[in-house]
């Protein structure tokens, strides 16, 4: 039924104009066409730069922490505003900057790299990115009116309760909970349904590039993952709002509820953070390797290996609680586990190296920082993983160099190589080398004289989330190494955005494929049109771009619809019209802000919000009659 | 540029004879510094090896000014890699069960720390301070104490932990690891010194604005002078003689002190901030914060927040010579 389809479309349409494809597919001009637009690359962007901005934010509370540090008993920062500063560096970092940012690449970059012209719900997409800039927006406004939640990125109750944090600091935290997660559960089910219906015909499951498998897992993590963490701030909020007892043991409520759903989120976020970037740095070894991943078939089972294991040691968070100890050798074993799958990633990425001809540029660079920073955070997570060593380094600053070696070597490494890579697709043109290069020698230094001494810092007994240390500690040398580094890390993190802003003004053209890639992105032009391939493609092999047959085109589909495949084996099955442009997106996201806002505040947020959100759905879901493109 | 973060890896690692949970004082930590040992040698193992391959993977075939793109991509050679990678993978999941091994015989040696009708401390956790009661059968034999805890060397003592607000964790690091206190749950833990000394532990789970200065002394003495100890600490409050002191005592009884101090042998009986009754005994004052002398006493009760913002210890506007005779009686209360 499908191929007759394909051939009826054929014998009917024969190659569509570009200018027809571009009517069908381009975002209205003008404010209210930017607030509309349902184009997976604009929302990508958008998400990538607000991310960035976020990332900077919070990078600056960094520094002011550091120098808070640098020295014992400082006074740059009191306790209650050092508390706000660390607690919006953990939360922007990890729910306004890791997470979206990486489900940002995934959006730009699966339709791409599956060779179709959107996400599978446009509009779903759009309402996910203003709910995300309205949670972000929340946490940031609250913060500089001095209302920052206080009590960690990890709320932990009763500090964050009713009875120990009054104000409205942990019920802002609360609900930007709820709007990134609501955020990330939606760029999740666009990426899951993209990745799975979405692909070329030809892209059987085992010819799905890497970085779409990595994406894929990623994603369906976030669909188990978030809701734990959802329940407990929305728990979080009632216990504070409405008086409920969940986690007040004095009404038969458990403080210790509170960090099992919160780490059976907290623990695979890790992995939603890191797993992308293995799709990244696949992307790119295999690329300046000039040829394909050694041991695919491992790679994609070692990425399902390490979504199923990420569920199942979140109580290595909680060692130190008192666990039955046969529990806790169960938690431990499950996370020593994990360094298999992680092992497999790095050797093949290794022996691909090892086998491959190999060309240095700036992003196998950035990839070669991280194999050398993340190798070190793999080996104290293992350390972690012992209960024993762990009761002595938990809470300390060595977790805290060690989360810093996982997520800035093995997610933010990746991430900036991978923007440099991509940046010549996304913009059209070339970065600087040589000042890719310097960021990466820079930032290397930089994080390694930043937090390498937190390990001993850690050993020696320093807690993490202190405000201030006492002389007779002796932490005072190292810690003002690691704010000398710190201002280094900076340094590089400048000279990244000074490359991207140098590419932007005068990079020379990228072409389509300037670094002979293997997958369908750099098949189309550089920065993609709006439809993204002027005919969709068909591939016949995991690498369409290296093979010797070239890959070939659907012929037709000249209305704004893309072709639905196969699960497994991506043969053709329909095709299907996705909606375009719509501000209700955008209005519904208002909604939703307005409603989960002043439920901060009165439970009749909830009420206002169901109200206002009805409103907006039924104009969201007004039947229309479908408007006949033009040239049909 | 990675073999140099590399040595500065190695260098400063090595150098790790020297931090608190490694300097181990106790049976625990020993252990615990002894599976360090092993782990810390493997890491340095796999580090040097992935970093000095991939450095030699790149560098091998490198060759400046190529242009990728040009660069024919070619598969092959993927046989010897796979088994080399079999390899690789089966040499971890040795190691990681090991580790696990090693790690699963540790906890039990930890455990096994234990002994019948042990000298037991009750230790309540809350913001910013310790507080710290040696049980006895006999009620009036109970000994109350605050940030200083005293043990006998050589002997197994257990800790009963509890929180009277939210979520601490105790943690001496050159005796063992740590364990929370939870609100609306006793915890334990076994802990004993081999040497005496004073050793410092901190609060190691977020507990609000003083979480920095929580901080905990633990004394470990032979026990005959930890007896002497206990004994004294059973005395109710050294009387004041000179006048100096008895209008300081009156100061304290009759001003806002009682509402949360307690000093052993007079009115003053309420258990909301530490135990005064031997506290010139101590070392410290403010949650291990502060040495325990007069001028600092002085300035901890005229403003406490300026000391440590948050604590819950209120400022007090007292006469000067008021503010004199209340030091007076406090430095005698030995």
């Amino acid at each position: 039924m499908s191929t007759l389809a394909l051939r009826q479309e054929r014998r009917d349409e024969g190659v569509v104009e570009p200018a027809q494809l571009a009517r069908a597919w381009d975002t209205p001009p003008g404010l209210l066409g930017a607030l509309a637009s349902a184009n997976h690359k604009q929302i990508a962007t958008r998400y990538i730069v607000t991310a960035f901005v976020f990332f900077a934010l919070a990078g600056m509370l960094a520094l002011l922490m550091r120098l808070q540090l640098a020295t014992p008993e400082a006074h740059v920062l009191g306790p209650d505003l050092y508390n706000q500063v660390f607690t919006v560096h953990g939360s922007t970092m990890m729910f306004l900057f890791a997470v979206p940012v990486m489900q940002a690449m995934a959006l730009y970059l699966v339709p791409l790299m599956v060779g179709t012209r959107n996400v599978a719900f446009p509009r779903l997409n759009a309402f996910g990115y203003w709910t995300y800039l309205i949670g972000g927006l929340l946490l940031w406004g609250s913060f500089l009116l001095n209302v920052g939640p206080d009590a960690g990125w990890f709320s932990y109750v009763p500090l964050a309760g009713p009875a120990y944090a009054p104000g409205k600091r942990a019920d802002v935290w609360a609900q930007v909970i709820t709007f990134t997660e609501l955020a990330a559960l939606v760029g999740a089910i666009e990426v899951v349904v993209t990745a799975v219906k979405m692909r070329a015909p030809g892209m059987s499951l085992e010819r799905v590039p890497l970085l779409v498998w990595a994406m894929l897992v990623t994603a369906v993590m976030v669909v188990f993952a978030m809701p734990a963490v959802m329940v407990g701030s929305t728990m979080l909020a009632m216990d504070r709002l409405v008086d409920t007892h969940f986690f007040n043991p004095a009404e038969g409520g458990d403080v210790l509820l509170w960090q099992h759903l919160f780490w059976f989120f907290g623990h695979p976020e890790v992995y939603i953070i890191f797993i992308p970037a293995t799709g990244f740095v696949s992307s790119i070894v295999s690329t300046f390797a000039r040829r394909p991943i050694v041991g695919y078939p491992a790679m994609v089972l070692s990425l399902i290996a390490t979504g199923f294991l990420g569920f199942s040691l979140w109580v290595h968070h909680m060692f130190a609680t008192g666990l039955p100890r046969i529990g806790a050798s169960f938690f431990s074993a499950a996370s020593l586990l994990i360094a298999i799958p992680s092992g497999v990633q790095i050797f093949c990425w290794l022996a691909t190296l090892r086998t491959g001809r190999v060309v240095v540029r700036a992003p196998l660079l950035f990839v070669c920082a991280f194999i050398a920073i993340f190798v070190v955070g793999g080996l104290t997570g293992v350390m972690v993983a012992l209960v024993p060593l762990d009761l002595q380094v938990h809470d300390t600053f060595f977790v805290v160099a060690h989360l810093h070696y996982v997520l800035i070597g093995g997610a933010v490494f990746p991430l900036l190589g991978a923007l440099h890579f991509w940046l010549p697709k996304m913009t059209g043109r070339m970065p600087s080398e040589r000042l890719g290069r310097w960021a990466v020698a820079v930032l290397f230094v930089g994080f390694n004289l930043t937090f390498f001494p937190m390990h001993q810092l850690g050993l020696a007994g320093m807690p993490r989330r202190v405000y201030t240390y006492l002389p007779e500690t002796g932490w005072g040398r190292l810690n003002f190494l690691a704010t000398v580094g710190a201002g280094l890390l900076a340094v590089g993190v400048l000279l990244f955005l000074a490359n991207v802003a140098w590419t932007l003004r005068h990079g020379a053209p990228a072409g389509d494929d300037p670094w002979g890639g293997d997958t369908l992105e750099w098949s189309t032009p550089s920065p993609p049109p709006s439809y993204n391939f002027a005919a969709l493609p068909v591939v016949h092999d995991r690498h369409p771009l290296w093979s010797v047959a070239p890959p070939g085109a659907v012929v037709g589909l000249g209305r704004r619809e893309v072709l639905i495949t196969e699960a497994i084996d991506a043969t053709p099955d329909h095709r299907h019209a996705l909606d375009g442009p719509s501000l209700w997106p955008f209005l519904t996201a208002i909604a939703v802000g307005i409603g989960v806002i002043v439920a901060i505040f009165t439970p009749w947020g909830v009420t206002l919000g169901a109200v206002l959100v009805t409103i907006t759905l039924t104009g969201w879901f007004w039947p229309h009659r479908p408007a006949v493109e033009p040239g049909r | 540029m990675t073999a140099a973060g590399l040595a500065l890896a190695v260098l400063l690692l090595a150098g790790c004879g020297g931090p608190a949970a490694l300097a181990a004082a106790g049976p625990q930590a020993g252990r615990i510094a002894g599976l360090w040992a092993v782990v810390f040698w493997i890491a340095v193992i796999v580090e040097t090896a992935v970093v000095a391959f991939m450095l030699y993977a790149v560098a091998r075939s490198r060759r400046p000014g190529h242009d990728p793109a040009g660069a024919r991509p070619e598969a092959g050679r993927e046989h010897r890699a796979v088994v080399a990678i079999t390899v690789a993978v089966g040499l971890t999941a040795a190691t990681v069960l090991g580790l696990l091994v090693a790690s699963i015989g540790t906890d039990r040696a930890l455990a096994s720390l234990t002994r019948s009708a042990p000298l037991t401390v009750e230790v309540t956790g809350q913001q910013w301070w310790w507080d710290i009661e040696y049980d006895d059968p006999v009620p009036s034999q109970r000994v109350r104490t605050a940030n200083e805890l005293h043990l006998p060397v050589g002997e197994p003592v257990l800790l009963t932990l509890r929180s009277r607000d939210v979520i601490h964790s105790v943690w001496v690091p050159q005796l063992h690891g740590k364990q929370d206190l939870i609100p609306g749950r006793t915890t334990s833990l076994w802990i004993q010194a081999d040497r005496p000394g004073t050793f410092t532990g901190q609060c190691a789970e977020f507990c609000g604005y003083q979480h920095a200065h929580m901080r905990l002394l633990v004394v470990a003495e032979s026990r005959a002078t930890f007896d002497a100890w206990r004994a004294q600490q059973r005395q109710p409050a050294t009387e004041p003689t000179d006048p100096l002191g008895q209008r300081g005592r009156a100061v304290f009884l009759a001003g806002p002190c009682v509402l949360c101090h307690a000093i052993g042998g007079t009115r003053a009986g309420a258990r909301v901030g530490p135990d005064l009754t031997h506290l010139a005994g101590r070392a410290t004052i403010a949650g291990g914060t502060l040495p325990n002398t007069p001028g600092h006493l002085a300035g901890w009760i005229l403003d406490p927040q300026r000391i440590k913002p948050g604590a819950h210890m209120p400022a007090m506007s007292l006469p000067a010579h008021d503010l004199q005779a209340l030091l007076a009686y406090l430095a005698a209360l030995r």
